[in-house]
């Protein structure tokens, strides 16, 4: 198993946001993930990825086989976990070539493996640029900075393709894109996805699954997973909405 | 204005032993200089060093330093050996004339202490031009900086006997930039030095003025430096700062712009115990346009503190500042940008910025901006933010693999670079960025070579920045 998340809480400045949470991610699966707005897929992401002030007040996230709780954000990075932010942020002053470059050399340094040639690194970047149809130079342009809400979600999906990680979370990476940026990303992803690896999509849209087929989909309310079922409970979301889930489980 | 004895610190006190005995044994001879002098004694005497009392030196306070008795008469030193022998500065592919001061005095052989070249630029020592082109020195020598301007200026015209001449001729567009380098290898001294700079009518120069230490002796050094623009002339000047702890560095440069003229300043520092950047830039004719901006990088308990004052005299002038800085441990700066636009100055553009990161949360910093204006068709801003690094940015960067440390430089870099990438001669940004990222490393200290020399075959630098060349 990839990822095990056994009984997971987490709280933001004291207040509890996951409440339970529990998941199982198998390599080669893709697992989408929905629910209302506030009710924890974010920090969920957040807690996976180690950002600082999700505290985990109980429960354990499992990945490779370890439990990786205590680790840095950048450790779990480079062990393959990747976040496409659902906000990416910009960075002005730090250009996106210096950034992947930086980023790239990191994970090769943990490995062990010696740093990439200049040469070999813009070879790759001209790659997987084209993948995700991104035409403009990045060389000079600053991380997000000045980027449209869809550049932005694009050049998240080029840094996945980039690095390449092990178990991929797409925070509502298709929400802001026109249909075609849609296409796009679902080709960055099904290009990536192999028996290797895994997805977690977050998403609020059906859409979304028609190009990234999940293998699972799960409703969370509440800080927990309340539903799980195939793709057609994302079809079944799309008819009827949460108003089910919240008489069902209350109000949060 | 206070009419006690302000005479009271052993330094005050030696500098006034020294300053009487020095107009005693003038008292002879005559002249202007004389009468500079003994306008200088009275205002010492009558204001003695600056406090915290001022309201412009507020937030600086050099008391500690006045405690000891640093002496203002330093031995000229004969010329032995050339300036690399005692400290390597020769940039690598960065091509410069370079002139240099050694504890106050202007150190060269003999035969190069005052050079004229064909095309009419003169470069040479202070001392020795005022008595070779007095012509110069009656029109801007202590004109641009009035001997009675502040404490500093009466000081340093008690006690400045040398200093840099440079004149660049109508018309004279000079390439080769020149680099000075001012060292103290003697401990205790009070240095005084002062430079005059005169650029004629559509001439062009670029002057690096670098401060340096080769030893931790302790030293006070107080600079003062005149620049004339004339018409449609153009001077960039690079002023890098890398001295010792023990060091207080006081450098007061005072600027007449002529119509149309163009000035950019790029003050650099990155080491000093205490630091005091004063620019009095005065936009006196039309069109004129002064580009300044700013970058410290301090820690332990250093001090800087940028003092910029931008008079805009006359209409249709620009002024832009831009001072950031990145302040760790327990350092404290302190910005202080003074803009004043005369009524008659319509039409002028001031803009300021300070922006500062504090590293922990002993670091402090005081910026403030001073606005008077009196004419009524201006354009001026002013801004300063004091924070930390962004959090948001820094987890992005590690949540792609980068260590917390790299994520902090690469931070902290992309924060300096706005101002390095404004320096124009490419091999010196390329030094200046090592220089910068040694430094946020903790690396960059003051050796016994020129801090310029960071970019070394056998010791590159790994931290990989910019990739936007290759
Ligand atoms: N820094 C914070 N401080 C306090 N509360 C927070 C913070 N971040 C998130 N929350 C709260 O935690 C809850 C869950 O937020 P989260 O962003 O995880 O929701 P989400 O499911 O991703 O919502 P959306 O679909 O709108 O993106 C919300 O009630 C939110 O207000
Ligand atoms: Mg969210």
């Amino acid at each position: 198993m990839l990822l095990n998340i056994k009984n997971l809480h987490v709280a933001i400045n004291g207040k509890e946001i996951l409440k339970g949470f529990n998941l199982q991610v198998n390599k080669g699966e893709i697992h989408a993930i929905m629910g209302p707005n506030g009710t924890g897929k974010s920090t969920l992401a957040a807690a996976i990825t180690g950002r600082e002030g999700y505290e985990i007040t109980e429960g354990e996230i499992i990945y490779k086989g370890q439990v990786i709780n205590d680790w840095t954000p950048d450790k779990r990075a480079n062990e393959g976990v990747f976040l496409s932010f659902q906000y990416p942020v910009e960075i002005p002053g730090v250009s996106m070539t210096n950034f992947m470059r930086t980023a790239l050399n990191a994970k090769r340094q943990y490995q062990g493996l010696p740093q990439m040639k200049a040469g070999e690194f813009l070879k790759l970047m001209e790659q997987k640029k084209k993948l995700v149809e991104i035409t403009a130079k990045l060389t000079n342009r600053s991380v997000n900075e000045g980027f449209s809400g869809g550049e932005k979600k694009k050049n998240e999906i080029f840094q996945m393709a980039m690095l390449e990680p092990t178990l991929a979370i797409l925070d509502e990476t298709d929400s802001g894109l026109d249909i075609d940026a849609l296409k796009v990303v679902a080709k960055g992803v099904n290009e990536l996805k192999s028996d290797e690896n895994a997805f977690v999509v977050i998403t609020h849209y059906q859409r979304l699954l028609d190009y990234i087929v999940p293998d699972f989909v799960h409703v969370m309310y509440g800080g927990r997973i309340v539903k799980s079922g195939g793709k057609g409970l994302a079809l079944e979301l799309e008819e009827q909405g949460y108003e089910w889930v919240k008489e069902q489980f209350g109000e949060e | 204005m206070k009419s006690k004895n302000k005479i009271i610190t052993p330094l005050e006190k030696e500098l006034l032993k020294v300053a009487e005995a020095k107009v005693l044994s003038l008292e002879k001879k005559s002249g202007s200089d004389f009468e500079e002098l003994h306008k200088a004694l009275k205002v010492f005497k009558e204001k003695g060093l600056p406090d915290k009392n001022l309201e412009k030196w507020r937030n600086t306070d050099l008391f500690e330093w006045y405690q000891k008795p640093f002496s203002p008469v330093a031995e000229k030193e004969k010329f032995t050996k050339e300036v690399d022998d005692i400290f390597q500065c020769t940039v690598q592919g960065f091509d410069s004339n370079v002139v240099s001061i050694l504890n106050g005095h202007y150190y060269s052989p003999e035969r190069t202490t005052l050079q004229s070249f064909k095309n009419g630029l003169i470069i040479g020592s202070l001392a020795k031009a005022k008595t070779q082109y007095p012509q110069y020195f009656k029109k801007y020598y202590n004109k641009i900086a009035p001997v009675d301007t502040n404490e500093i200026t009466a000081v340093n015209t008690l006690f400045a006997e040398d200093g840099v001449f440079i004149y660049v001729p109508d018309g004279v567009e000079v390439e080769l930039p020149v680099q000075l380098i001012k060292l103290v290898n003697k401990r205790g001294l009070m240095l005084n030095t002062h430079n005059l700079i005169v650029l004629g009518k559509n001439s062009s120069f670029t002057f690096l003025h670098c401060d340096d230490s080769i030893n931790h002796d302790d030293s006070f050094i107080n600079t003062l430096t005149e620049v004339h623009l004339g018409e449609n002339a153009s001077l960039d000047l690079y002023k890098l700062q890398n001295i010792n702890d023990e060091t207080v560095l006081l450098n007061s440069s005072f600027f007449s712009m002529e119509r149309n003229s163009r000035l950019k300043v790029n003050v650099l520092t990155f080491n000093g115990g205490s630091i005091r950047n004063e620019l009095h830039v005065n936009l006196n004719g039309e069109g004129a346009e002064a580009d300044l901006s700013g970058l410290y990088l301090m820690d332990k308990k250093q001090h800087i503190d940028n003092q910029v004052y931008v008079n805009h005299n006359a209409p249709h002038c620009n002024s832009n500042e831009v001072f950031k800085g990145i302040l760790d441990e327990e350092a404290s700066a302190v910005f202080n940008g003074y803009i004043f636009v005369e009524r008659d100055a319509q039409k002028t553009n001031a803009f300021q910025r300070n922006n500062n990161i504090l590293m922990t949360s002993t670091a402090k910093v005081n910026t403030m901006p001073f606005l008077e204006i009196y004419a009524d068709d201006v354009q001026c801003s002013h801004g300063a933010t004091v924070g930390q690094l962004d959090n948001e940015a820094m987890f992005y960067l590690m949540q792609r693999g980068i260590p917390f440390e790299d994520a902090r430089m690469l931070l902290m870099f992309a924060f300096a670079a706005e101002i390095t990438d404004d320096i124009k001669i490419e091999t010196l940004k390329t030094n200046i960025d090592d220089m910068v990222k040694k430094r946020l490393r903790g690396e960059l200290s003051i050796c016994d070579r020129c801090v310029l020399h960071c970019t070394t075959p056998d010791k590159p630098i790994e931290f990989e920045i910019d990739l936007s060349k290759i």
